[in-house]
């Protein structure tokens, strides 16, 4: 009886997610997507003369440069010149937040694949021919690969942070169970389909524009700056739209858009760099590996009292984005839970990798995943299941983060109650018990993974946006704003604010490339808020546009402007239609030479961090959900399918039902990936060696979950989310994390013997071994 | 000159067979929907068709663009995004997408697309399954595959009145493709497209290999293309004997209606070795030729105890016990001017077994840590006749002789099966590398040992009758 209703629940709310889905608007970008007229960086028309560059990177991961020999490349027919540091104008310097990172090697080389020189010929296969002819001889230092090595040795990126609250010692002290462990989670490669690239022209006065495929074009352009040694205004920076980014294109994208400006400063010819496939995997960062450690304290009870952990970050050879990463994972170290006393330290390990840098998550994941080992290892020791304990903890209103933010508007327990109970927990758990006990070669496992996200860049100077918002002659709109387009559907959202505002049809409405000479002093679309702070920003400037027409309209119609409402295209007076429609009104606006265009700058209030004490209240909000995944193992083979994925979200009221699920979904495969077969591999030598797609795996559509159901949590969103819609992109990236614990509860199942490890990803090799281990 | 047909145009190109179809593609003929992800057609985003006319008719297949050398283009129709696209209105394919939230970024969507308008194009069986094959090849990261599953469902939905006859009609009426492709064979026809004049070279069939380890040192003019060369070609059964040319694709066995019922599982086994674009074009002989130690065709064929049939440029011809014809790491025994002709292997009977087992990271579309092939036949429970293979374990594809005489001639039992593991071990040696350390190697070489036996004989054995703690 009660299994009945609580699959009517399930079938109603399923059913209204789909109907939401036929109704909710489609991506606007899908049009030109599906036909292939969608234009990316190397789509873009390139100017007759263009030259093609290939870069010359480091074949060691440390050492000093004895010697190059470049006069073989440079001999070659075809090749224009080869650029290196001496050909920096202005400072050899690419870091942002620490300047630890040069654009070309100097005297040392610092990680396999650093850029040492720039290769421009007619045409790339040419430039890569010359790349082969360079002889370059490397006195070889010691390298550090990991996070731990770069602990003994005293190398960091800079000092370590910590978080804490309450007294983890008296924490302890009142525990009945205290355990400590060790975990590890990998690095994870973008592998945005379309790798870096960007292409730039000489424009009159030296000015040069760059067509970048960046997710920060002031990033683009200030660094550019800085590197020629000119003024921010003589570089353009524009963004159709990314192929892909996910975080890595947020700082990643800048040095080769650089060196394209650079050359062109030089040859005053365009110049196009398109990173392949195998130079973007060995040359860019990639998420950090994480080598943790952390210590629990329970309550007879269940509570977590107390939580330590320290997180050694594997940063790579520059700072990049490290720090900023690091401090995420602070903020997300207790995910989902209350514990009154908790002290966590992040330390950002400098070695000889790649800079790693942004992922989906930003060192959230990272932090989540040791939390959840920890309560996977507790309920072990302790003989409950992980549910019992996550239950018991989960945040309440007005609980206290480690960061000294009051919770508000909590949904933690309410997504996990509603998940538990619509998709019925217990049937769930008792059909995995029952298949585990008729079947020998495959065994069942099911896990549950709450999240918290805090949306908001932590830099609390970086939430703010501007938009800027045309009406032309006839009534058609055109808005540009900071936010690039990388498949999140953020144009989509921008053209709804608008369409709703002025009650026209999106066919009316155009949103702009995102470029900096229109929109400057940006920042970068990632932290899952570029449709936050873009969208406040384009329905304050759509708002004050409206306000300017109603007052136009009142002052046509003879009538006060309260009564005045714009809708379907013609101006309501009173709720009636008038004979002015949104064209004429535009006409009448024009000859009372009352500005159609308006420019409007958004920063999110309330926010606000302390970094001297650790203290504040740095997110607008957060984003809640929980998922239950459920896995089947192959004993026999080691191999693995996920049979469901059921997740309750809080998307607070959605304002693009198709295009957030797309986002839930996206980062849930994601997240998947990372933790299962998604494995970077580097010698001791500092070589990637999973350098290609035939040795990096990224999910295909067959190692998806074969089921994912995913239901709206009833919520009245949140006032700082744009139009209480919110944000979506990162958060569910972390349901994902609960595919490890599902595949080893799986091998739990089969495996008396088997020790619990946390060491991700759990690839087939990792399962194999642990299924047969004694 | 190199002709061939390119959506609506016709094309006679000086370029070198050599450079790739997509370089062709999208920088001389500006055909940008064409998207370059990986260059190793692990993507799919540079997904085009290929339509090549077969007595009389034409039948179109998705490739990666990317692997592809442009002389394999001769004389065929080549489908870009572009070529589907109608006026006015999207096709299904694209509707599907479109409704379905399928795209993201875009970037791999065309390849999407184009795999799914091959799908609706192919003569295949529609229905969810075959739907999702065809877009095996295709990686989205962003990653909407459950979108992309609901499109691949609404375009089977929309193909379910599908006609046989003049089934190109219906498409054209039902928004699959553009009105042109009524009038391709016609025009193909037309074109006559003489054999190529080809120079001496490095012989190449489908790419699919060569063209991932050394594209740079390919679109010079000094590759010859095999691809088309007819006596190479075919899958012929004589006399309880297989002949399958070397120059057939995988694709090519998938589709056989006879192979298949010799081998009931073959669709599954072939499903494991890359993605249908891939199975497209990937050859035997190269499978062979390229004596990758984990080759899955490779593993295949030496649990059939396939011999080879060698010719050169003299027409003579020797035959090679496959299993006798690696010598070493990436060496075996084929002279200067040698070519891998056919592989000739004896049809099972119905008291011999067949089965190919393989684990990598991603179950499909990745290179195997291990894979294995048995062939076993068994009378009154008694083994007959056995033959093993592995993969990933040693220098070459390897066949276990040890093995595979150990189990010859005894009776059918668990403890015959873990003798003959034990077996197994003393004849591997792997080696740690990205697929997998070798302990792990050697732990997945005893279960999918394991495994031939409790797919095969179900009934007989589980896993518990390997392993003790099961």
């Amino acid at each position: 009886m009660h299994k009945n209703n609580s699959n009517n629940t399930l079938k109603s709310k399923l059913d209204a997610v789909s109907i939401s889905l036929k109704q909710s608007i489609k991506n606007l970008d899908s049009y030109t997507h599906v036909r292939g007229e969608s234009l990316y960086v190397d789509d873009v028309n390139i100017r007759q003369g263009t030259f093609h560059a290939v870069v010359f990177d480091s074949p060691k991961a440390h050492g000093k440069i004895k010697h190059i020999d470049y006069s073989k490349a440079e001999a070659l027919e075809g090749v224009e010149r080869i650029f290196t540091h001496k050909d920096v104008p202005g400072k050899n310097q690419i870091g942002g937040i620490i300047p630890d990172e040069p654009l070309f090697a100097e005297d040392e080389v610092h990680f396999w694949g650093m850029p040492i020189a720039l290769i421009v010929a007619e045409s790339e296969f040419i430039a890569r021919k010359a790349r082969s002819l360079i002889e370059i001889d490397i006195e070889e230092l010691p390298v550090i690969t990991t996070a731990k090595q770069a602990k003994a040795k005293g190398s960091f990126i800079n000092a370590p942070r910590s978080f804490s609250l309450g007294n983890t010692e008296k924490g302890f002290a009142a525990c009945e169970y205290v355990f400590e462990g060790e975990t590890f989670s990998n690095g994870q490669e973008h592998l945005y389909i379309e790798a870096q690239g960007a292409y730039a022209e000489p424009l009159e006065n030296g000015n040069i524009k760059i067509t970048s495929s960046t997710q920060g074009p002031t990033a683009v352009q200030k660094t550019t700056a800085q590197v020629l040694g000119v003024a921010m205004h003589k570089i353009e920076v524009d963004v159709t739209r990314l192929g892909g980014g996910f975080g890595g294109k947020e700082d990643q994208a800048t040095p080769w858009a650089v060196m394209a400006a650079l050359a062109t400063y030089h040859l005053n010819q365009s110049v196009k760099l398109i990173l392949n496939r195998h130079d973007d995997l060995r040359m860019t960062g990639k998420r950090h590996p994480y080598e943790s450690t952390y210590k629990i304290g329970l309550s007879k009870d269940l509570k977590i009292l107390a939580y330590e952990a320290e997180f050694l970050q594997n940063s790579g050879a520059a700072a990049d984005l490290s720090p900023a990463i690091a401090e995420r994972t602070l903020f997300h170290a207790t995910n989902s839970y209350f514990v009154p006393n908790v002290e966590t330290t992040v330390i950002s390990c400098k070695t000889h990798l790649p800079p790693n840098t942004a992922f989906r998550g930003f060192g959230g994941p990272q932090g989540m995943f040791v939390i959840e080992s920890a309560i996977a290892k507790a309920a072990h020791e302790i003989g409950v299941t992980p549910r019992q304990i996550q239950e018991a903890n989960l945040l309440d209103e007005s609980d206290s983060f480690s960061y000294g933010q009051i919770a508000k508007q909590v949904e933690a327990k309410n997504t996990w109650e509603s998940a538990k109970s619509t998709y019925n927990i217990k049937a769930l758990e008792q059909e995995v018990e029952d298949f585990n006990k008729k079947n020998t070669n495959f065994k069942k496992g099911l896990a549950l993974m709450p999240i918290t996200f805090g949306i908001s860049f932590t830099n609390t100077p970086m939430n703010h946006a501007r938009a800027l918002v045309h009406i032309y002659l006839d009534g058609s709109v055109g808005i540009s704003t900071a936010a690039v387009e990388m498949g999140q559907g953020v144009n989509t959202k921008m053209m709804q604010i608008a369409a709703q505002v002025f009650s026209i049809p999106i066919e009316h409405i155009k949103i702009e490339s995102t470029n900096t000479t229109r929109v400057a002093n940006t920042s970068p679309s990632a932290a899952s808020s570029t449709a936050d702070l873009n969208g406040k920003a384009t329905l304050k400037a759509c708002n004050a546009l409206l306000g300017r027409l109603k007052t136009v309209a009142s002052e046509d119609l003879k009538v006060s402007e309260e009564n005045i409402e714009l809708k379907n295209e013609f101006v309501f007076v009173n709720g009636k239609k008038s004979e002015l429609s949104w064209t004429e009104l535009i006409s009448k606006t024009m000859l009372k030479r009352v500005a159609l265009t308006e420019n409007a700058h958004y920063a999110t209030p309330e926010i606000h961090f302390d970094k001297t004490k650790e203290k504040g209240h740095p997110f607008a909000y957060h984003v809640y959900g929980t998922a239950i995944i459920t896995t089947t193992v192959d004993c026999t083979r080691g191999t693995y399918e996920f049979d469901s994925v059921k997740i309750v979200h809080d998307y607070g009221k959605s304002m693009s039902e198709g295009i957030d699920l797309g986002q839930v979904e996206g980062a849930l495969a994601q997240g998947i990936g990372w933790m299962t077969m998604e494995e970077i591999a580097y010698n001791d030598d500092g070589k990637l060696l999973s350098n290609a797609l035939s040795t990096y795996k990224i999910p295909d559509i067959f190692s998806v979950p074969k089921e994912v159901e995913v239901i709206p949590l009833e919520t009245s969103g949140h006032d700082l989310a744009i139009l209480k819609s919110k944000a979506v992109g990162e958060p569910p990236l972390m349901y994902g994390i609960g595919a490890y614990f599902a595949i080893q509860n799986a091998i739990k199942a089969f495996n008396p013997n088997y020790n619990l490890k946390f060491h991700a990803p759990m690839t087939p090799e990792k399962v194999l071994m642990s299924l047969y281990e004694k | 000159m190199i002709s061939f047909i390119l959506n609506k145009k016709t094309i006679n190109t000086p370029e070198h067979s050599g450079m790739t179809l997509l370089d062709f593609v999208r920088y001389d003929q500006r055909l940008t929907g064409t998207k370059i992800g990986c260059r190793e057609g692990d993507c799919g985003a540079c997904t085009v068709l290929v339509g090549s006319l077969k007595n009389g008719t034409i039948e179109y297949q998705s490739i990666t663009s990317c692997i592809s050398p442009l002389g394999n283009a001769h004389g065929k129709h080549i489908v870009t995004v572009e070529g589907t696209n109608l006026k006015n209105t999207l096709t299904i394919a694209q509707e599907a997408m479109k409704d379905n939230y399928a795209t993201q970024c875009g970037f791999c969507t065309p390849g999407f697309v184009v795999a799914l308008t091959g799908f609706a194009l192919s003569n295949s069986e529609k229905n969810y399954n075959t739907a999702l094959n065809a877009i095996s090849g295709n990686i989205c990261r962003c990653t909407g595959y459950k979108a992309i599953e609901k499109a691949a469902y609404q375009v089977v939905e929309k193909l379910e009145h599908k006609t046989i006859e003049n089934s190109m009609n219906w498409l054209i009426e039902n928004n699959v493709v553009p009105d042109y492709f009524a009038s391709i064979p016609q025009r193909l026809k037309d074109i006559e497209a003489k054999d190529l004049n080809q120079p001496k070279g490095k012989y190449i069939a489908g790419g699919t290999d060569l063209y991932v380890q050394q594209a740079d040192d390919l679109v010079g003019d000094s590759v010859h293309l095999i691809a088309e060369k007819d006596y190479l070609k075919g899958i012929k059964i004589e006399n309880d004997v297989c002949t399958v040319g070397t120059n057939s694709t995988v694709s090519d066995l998938w589709n056989h209606t006879q192979i298949n019922n010799y081998f009931p599982n073959l669709k599954k086994h072939l499903k494991l070795v890359s993605s249908e674009q891939i199975r497209n074009m990937a050859s035997f002989g190269g499978n062979l030729a390229n004596a990758s130690p984990i080759g899955d065709m490779t593993i295949f064929f030496l649990a059939l105890n396939s011999d080879i049939i060698i010719t050169n440029e003299r027409e003579e011809e020797r035959v090679v016990s496959l299993k006798n014809f690696y010598q070493g790491y990436k060496t075996y025994d084929l002279k200067d001017g040698e070519l891998l002709k056919q592989i000739s292997f004896k049809l099972p009977t119905n008291q011999s077994f067949f089965n190919f087992e393989k684990v990598c990271k991603r179950t499909h579309l990745d290179i195997a840590s291990v894979n294995s092939a048995i062939s076993i036949t068994i009378k009154n429970g008694t083994i007959e006749d056995a033959h093993v293979s592995i993969g990933g374990v040693a220098a070459i594809p390897k066949y276990l002789h040890d093995t595979s005489n150990f189990l010859t001639g005894k009776s059918l039992t668990s403890e015959t099966i873990l003798e003959a593991g034990e077996i197994l071990q003393s004849e591997i040696s792997p080696i740690s590398d990205v697929r997998g350390t070798s302990s792990y190697k050697r732990l997945l070489g005893r279960q999918l040992f394991f495994a031939h036996f409790t797919e095969l004989f179900p009934k007989q054995f589980t896993l518990h009758d390997f392993i003790q703690h099961a």
